[in-house]
């Protein structure tokens, strides 16, 4: 199987990594780099457990090629904060009980991070139409988006 | 699985090139939302991949006197966004708001939209009204420019040769008494395949309307223009009555699949005829009288 | 079988109703009286979604015969507004806490808030768990129904999260 060579910027740092050309930036960030916090759903686009940003922009990375992110910027939910110093996101995700299963989780913040990074103080309508690319089964919605309306309320402008 | 390989082309030509010499065993991609799927699902089976996202000159909304091109990498995202676009008709930044979900839009493009030639491609409604045209190259043939409603031909066919691909569409600036309307309907709010997907373009002159454009799918194996509900209303005063015969005329003439898949078929045929009339109503609410 | 009246108090108010001996006042409640917060469930005091507090006491009335509230007093869900016509601050808490789902459980799980919050004003989190683990809840992962009914401990007022 041919493969190519390529180089992506993951949370920062910079890795190379051999990948074929049919290889989805999904399949190669959970399976030759690391990166098992972006989730693998439904592989189809429909699910949003997968969103990355991609040079800032929120995307499925199963719908992107690998070698469509060479000499791109990902950036992944573990990017985002650690457990000492979670990023506001997670931990307004946490206090809100915005986490049950924990599936969608890592979709969803990048989502609001996409959204919150072009809107600072979105309304609850904008919200929603944030994370429409991103479905959970458990918390009924309402709590990922006090969450997300929480943190933009926290935040200075 | 068999090998397939990618090539990233550094400009439209190197790309042309690769398309010519490939002919009918490569596979454009661009923001790959219908593509990976299909080749996930084992239903297309390229050997060479020809990545057109990073040829930046197709990415692009530019305005020139009174014609409008976008370029055929534009993201859905862009469409939706772009105040050049809004300002010249709101009804394509509209219906790409309504495509998909964020994530999807952020990477989807017109090109792709209109070459993947669903038969319900979200961007072929308001671009028919539009009246819009789809320029393409080939390797070594002259370029065609193809007005949008001879472009498509049956679901997910088009008149695109193996190694023609669209580089921009385009469209004449809607005259001042011009004014337009988009509406979609689906199951869900976001991430909805169209149950029915309507746009109007209607010119007024006075009372009477001069012109009108009305398009809408999937209710045929294409997107389509209803050109006998058009002529209907032309030349004529859009009573409540013409609206009615016109929404009669439409559930006649659509001709939506059989088979139940979302919606049956007599669903689609009642919600299309109210929707346009909805569509061509709202429409004229930006009528100046 | 011979059919009997009772007297009992529901949410303040006296009624008389006739009823048949093997009724189950859960479906008293809902049918004879149109108190429908009271959910019927599984019928067979698995779930508790059908709580309400007789004199003063959280019983499952699935599992609970008309004829042996004769007298009593009841409180159900709808029973829980403040004299005012404002909600209990129980409700509140679980407005404010995304405690509510489906919320066909919520009715159960407020009553067991109540009935802990009267007997303990300040329960711990594991005193919570041990009220509630007798109602199932198939949507909230129940975290925060717990949070919900802590908020409402002693001294503090529900947080407006919303």
């Amino acid at each position: 199987m041919k493969t190519y060579e390529i180089q992506i910027r993951l949370n920062g740092e910079l890795r190379t990594v051999a990948v074929t050309a049919r290889e989805t930036l999904l399949e190669a960030l959970r399976n030759k780099m690391g990166a098992t916090e972006v989730k693998n759903g439904c592989g189809k686009g429909d699910c949003g457990s997968c969103a990355v940003l991609l040079d800032g922009k929120a995307v499925n990375s199963c719908l992107t090629l690998a070698l469509q992110a060479n000499g791109k910027e990902v950036l992944t939910v573990k990017g985002m904060g650690t457990e000492e110093n979670p990023h506001p996101l997670q931990k307004a995700f946490v206090e809100h009980g915005a986490v049950q299963c924990g599936f969608c989780t890592s979709g969803m913040i990048m989502s609001a991070k996409a959204l919150l990074d072009q809107t600072p103080k979105p309304n609850r309508e904008e919200i929603r139409e944030a994370i429409s690319g991103n479905l959970c089964r458990c918390t009924g919605y309402k709590k990922i988006i006090d969450a997300i309306r929480d943190v933009s309320l926290r935040t200075e402008s | 699985m068999a090998d397939i390989e990618y090539l990233a082309p550094r400009d439209l030509e190197e790309a042309l090139k690769a398309m010519e010499e490939w002919k009918g065993r490569a596979k454009v991609i661009a923001g790959g939302t219908n593509l990976i799927p299909y080749m996930r699902a084992g239903w297309v089976s390229p050997e060479l991949l020809i990545d057109f996202s990073g040829l930046k000159d197709l990415d692009l909304i530019k305005r020139e006197d009174e014609t409008l091109s976008i370029g055929a990498l534009t993201t859905i995202a862009e469409v939706a966004s772009s105040e050049t676009l809004r300002s010249f008709s709101p009804i394509l930044p509209n219906a790409a708001g309504h495509l998909g979900n964020p994530l999807c839009r952020n990477r989807a493009t017109i090109g792709g939209n209109l070459a993947n030639a669903s038969p319900g491609a979200d961007m072929a409604p308001p671009l028919l009204v539009l009246e819009a045209s789809v320029h393409t190259e080939r390797g070594g043939e002259s370029s065609r420019e193809i007005p949008l409603d001879q472009f498509f031909l049956g679901p997910n066919k088009t008149v695109l040769e193996q190694d023609e691909v669209i580089t921009q569409i385009s469209f004449p600036k809607p005259k001042d008494s011009a004014t337009g309307s988009q509406t979609k309907f689906g199951l869900r709010n976001a991430d909805a395949l169209s149950i029915v997907n309507v746009a109007v373009m209607i010119e007024m002159e006075g009372k009477l309307c001069r012109k009108a454009r009305v398009a809408l799918c999937p209710l045929a194996p294409t997107p389509i223009r209803m050109y006998r509900v058009e002529e209907t209303l032309e030349g004529n005063e859009i009573t409540a009555e013409l609206l009615d015969e016109c929404g009669d005329m439409l559930k006649q003439e659509v001709t939506p699949r059989l088979v139940s898949i979302r919606a049956s078929a007599e669903y689609r045929k009642v919600l299309s005829s109210v929707l346009f009339k909805r569509a061509v109503r709202e429409a004229l609410k930006g009528v100046e009288t | 079988m011979k059919n009997q009246t009772i007297d009992v108090t529901v949410n303040g108010e006296k009624h008389e109703i006739l009823v048949e001996p093997n009724a189950l006042l859960v479906n008293v409640l809902r049918d004879e009286l149109g108190l429908t917060g009271t959910k019927y469930g599984y019928g067979t005091g698995q779930c508790a979604a059908c709580t309400v507090l007789v004199n003063g006491e959280s019983v499952l009335s699935c599992l609970t015969l008309a004829v042996a509230v004769d007298e009593a007093d009841i409180v159900t869900i709808e029973g829980l507004d403040q004299p005012d016509g404002s909600l209990d601050p129980v409700q509140e808490a679980f407005l404010d806490h995304g405690a509510i789902q489906c919320g066909f459980c919520t009715p159960g799980m407020a009553m067991m808030g109540r009935d802990l919050l009267n007997k303990n004003p300040d329960p711990s989190e594991s005193e919570i768990r041990e009220q509630i683990k007798g109602n199932l809840c198939r949507c909230t992962g129940y975290t925060s129904i717990v949070r919900a009914i802590k908020s409402c401990s002693q001294g503090r007022e529900p947080q407006a999260k919303r």
